[in-house]
């Protein structure tokens, strides 16, 4: 690839050619002391966190992280608040948020790009942002900076799969399920398929998130891909009042589960 | 020729788009290739054709109104899409877009509803076709229209419960697409107006043409010319775009009638939520604003994207008006004339009533979207109180 990897990418290429595997949290940000419990999971060996700004309609998560996003909402967050308390964290490693277009598009578009690389955010993943769609966001970004992580869909052809996976920086991120995000008893065969799937088709580090809620699947998808992103099983724990203890333990487990 | 085409790349001006989650994209593509190939093939119209006429009931009649144009002193017209089986326009988009969801082998139906108008179509097109349903529904518009939850059900619906955020139509949207976000390889989503991911704006427009057709038609026939207003009520859009697409390509003044409480144009900023760019009302973080009308049907913070096109170029104009002017509206109507409206297209007709000094002497047509029975228990609380 002819673009210099930006930090997300080189921490995630790093972990990989170390030859471990990448896992990557997610957490609401604006939700309890999210950002005592983002530096708990950076402590117990996430390699990236992912840090949700919250919306009104987020229509590709389930009800974990709905309820996190209203939360949040209704404890008065807004994406510049989320963005601020960012900048003057040191976690130690990269941090992506994930929010939904509306934010970035009401925002502008290059003040979105420039105030998350003034606060040290290396990357966005934006949800409902696909590939034909996001030409203004990536121009913007890029100029900043800034890592746009695209979604991969079990939905897509493999030619499509391929255009996403030159596009993408960061990481790929597979999504493991036919659904939104969620806790799930077993490991859809999904995952691995689109991890598999995936790793045929680039080099760029392949994460699957979405319906990996436990150690134990995170392992079992990550025999193929490089990483995993595991979003509602940490949510689930802080909305349930764990501390950043209880989330540095969570994280803790997924890590020595990848080891 | 601005409201007849189809959208280039899926956008209207600077509206509209396809913003879904990567899993939906490929359905979107497969959608609008079907759609485009249907909507080419004789043999597709006419089976829809023969369904909207043996029915639904089509041709739906035009109305001159003399008592109520006596009392306004204008010419009132109303196209009468209360008479149509399942009493709205909605029937329209719902046989168009089953019919299709069985050419391309999907077994199943989501949809969302407001008012329930669309989810009875939505059910009653399920039920004809043997196809799965199931509708999704807020929990407030559930109290306020039970009467068609249990028609639903009656239908062989499933009808489930958005108890998220506002509890209105927008949250039946999200989870009407989280549903379809892991049922698509057997699920169509029958979207009930003309918004969301390109090509629904276009499709569910293409197939409410008839409305506007069959209007012009009627209009020349009984007045020798188009009317010289044309007005609507604007929740998404559907019943608004079906008639004006008889006249936008003529001199007739096209007015949008949104309500107060959830009027995009009036009050909203550009923004992207339910799949397309449109006029959105949202804070100024991006969050979007619970709407708040009368109306279970036009309770809505955003508005279908080729509404906001209209707008932007000035072909369109959009009024908005208050509960009470709608109740007024409501009472003054079946007074009138006999005919009890839906809440939804009685706020066209405030804008009428209200306006009825500008349009002293005009014909003015009001597309009558929907019946009333829905809205009788409602009301009859709501007058009651007096
Ligand atoms: C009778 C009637 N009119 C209008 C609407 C609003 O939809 P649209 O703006 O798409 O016509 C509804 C929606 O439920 C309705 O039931």
């Amino acid at each position: 690839m002819s673009v210099e990897p930006g930090p997300l990418e080189a921490a995630l290429r790093a972990r990989r050619s170390q030859g471990g595997k990448a896992l990557v949290p997610y957490l609401t940000g604006g939700l309890g002391d999210w950002a005592a419990a983002l530096a708990a999971a950076a402590d117990a060996g996430a390699d990236a966190v992912e840090v949700g700004i919250p919306f009104s309609d987020p229509v590709m998560d389930g009800p974990v992280i709905q309820q996190a996003n209203d939360r949040a909402l209704a404890e008065g967050i807004t994406p510049l608040g989320v963005l601020d308390d960012l900048g003057r964290l040191d976690a130690g490693v990269p941090l992506a948020v994930m929010t939904y277009y509306n934010i970035a598009f009401r925002f502008g578009l290059e003040r979105f790009a420039s105030v998350l690389a003034e606060r040290g955010v290396a990357a966005a993943i934006l949800p409902d942002l696909p590939l034909e769609e996001a030409g203004p966001w990536t121009e913007a970004a890029d100029a900043a900076g800034v890592e746009t992580v695209l979604l991969a869909a079990p939905t897509a052809s493999d030619e499509r799969l391929g255009r996403i996976c030159a596009r993408t920086r960061g990481f790929v991120y597979g999504v493991g399920l036919l659904g939104v995000t969620g806790v799930r008893d077993e490991l859809a065969s999904s995952a691995v398929v689109m991890a598999d799937r995936l790793k045929q088709l680039t080099d760029v580090p392949v994460l699957v998130g979405v319906g990996v809620g436990t150690p134990e699947q995170a392992e079992q998808v990550c025999r193929v891909a490089d990483g995993a992103v595991v979003g509602s099983a940490v949510v689930c724990r802080i909305l349930e009042g764990g501390g950043p203890a209880a989330v540095g333990e969570l994280v803790g487990r997924f890590r020595r589960a990848l080891s | 020729m601005v409201i007849l085409a189809e959208p280039v790349g899926g956008r209207f001006g600077d509206f509209g788009g396809r913003f879904v989650p990567e899993t939906l994209v490929p359905a979107c593509e497969d959608l609008e290739a079907a759609f485009r190939s249907a909507w080419s093939d004789s043999d597709f119209r006419d089976e829809l054709n023969r369904l909207l006429a043996d029915y639904a009931g089509r041709p739906s009649p035009l109305t001159e109104c003399r008592r109520l144009s006596e009392e306004l002193g204008l010419r009132v017209l109303l196209k009468r899409e209360d008479l149509n089986h399942t009493g709205s326009h909605k029937i329209n988009n719902v046989l168009g877009q089953a019919l299709l969801a069985v050419r391309m082998g999907k077994t199943r139906l989501v949809a969302e509803t407001g008012a329930g108008q669309h989810g009875v179509a939505t059910a009653t097109a399920a039920a004809l076709l043997g196809l799965e349903c199931v509708v999704y529904m807020g929990e407030v518009d559930m109290a306020r229209q039970s009467l068609n939850v249990f028609r639903m059900q009656l239908l062989g619906a499933e009808v489930r419960p958005a108890a998220s955020g506002s509890r209105t139509l927008k949250d039946a949207i999200n989870e009407a697409m989280r549903d379809w976000v892991a049922t698509v390889e057997s699920s169509h989503y029958c979207l009930g107006s003309v918004m969301g991911p390109h090509p629904y704006p276009w499709m569910v427009r293409e197939l409410h043409r008839v409305i506007g057709a069959e209007a012009r038609e009627q209009c020349r026939e009984l007045l020798g010319r188009d009317p010289d207003v044309v007005a609507a009520c604007v929740g998404g859009g559907s019943n608004a775009i079906g008639i004006f697409s008889g006249f936008a390509d003529g001199e007739a003044a096209l007015v949008g009638v949104e309500p107060a409480g959830g009027a995009a144009i009036g009050r909203g900023v550009p923004g992207v939520v339910h799949g397309s760019k449109s006029f959105l009302m949202q804070d100024e973080h991006g969050q979007v604003l619970e709407a708040e009308s009368i109306s279970a049907g036009l309770d809505y913070p955003g508005i279908g994207p080729e509404h906001s096109h209209l707008a932007a170029i000035g072909r369109a104009r959009y009024e908005s008006v208050a509960d009470d002017e709608v109740v007024a509206a409501f009472e003054l109507l079946s007074r009138t004339e006999g005919i009890i409206p839906a809440l939804e297209p009685a706020h066209a007709l405030a804008w009428v009533s209200r306006a009825r000094e500008e349009l002293a002497g005009q014909a003015v047509l009001v597309n009558l979207s929907g019946r009333g029975d829905k809205d009788v228990a409602q009301m009859m609380g709501r007058l009651s109180e007096r």
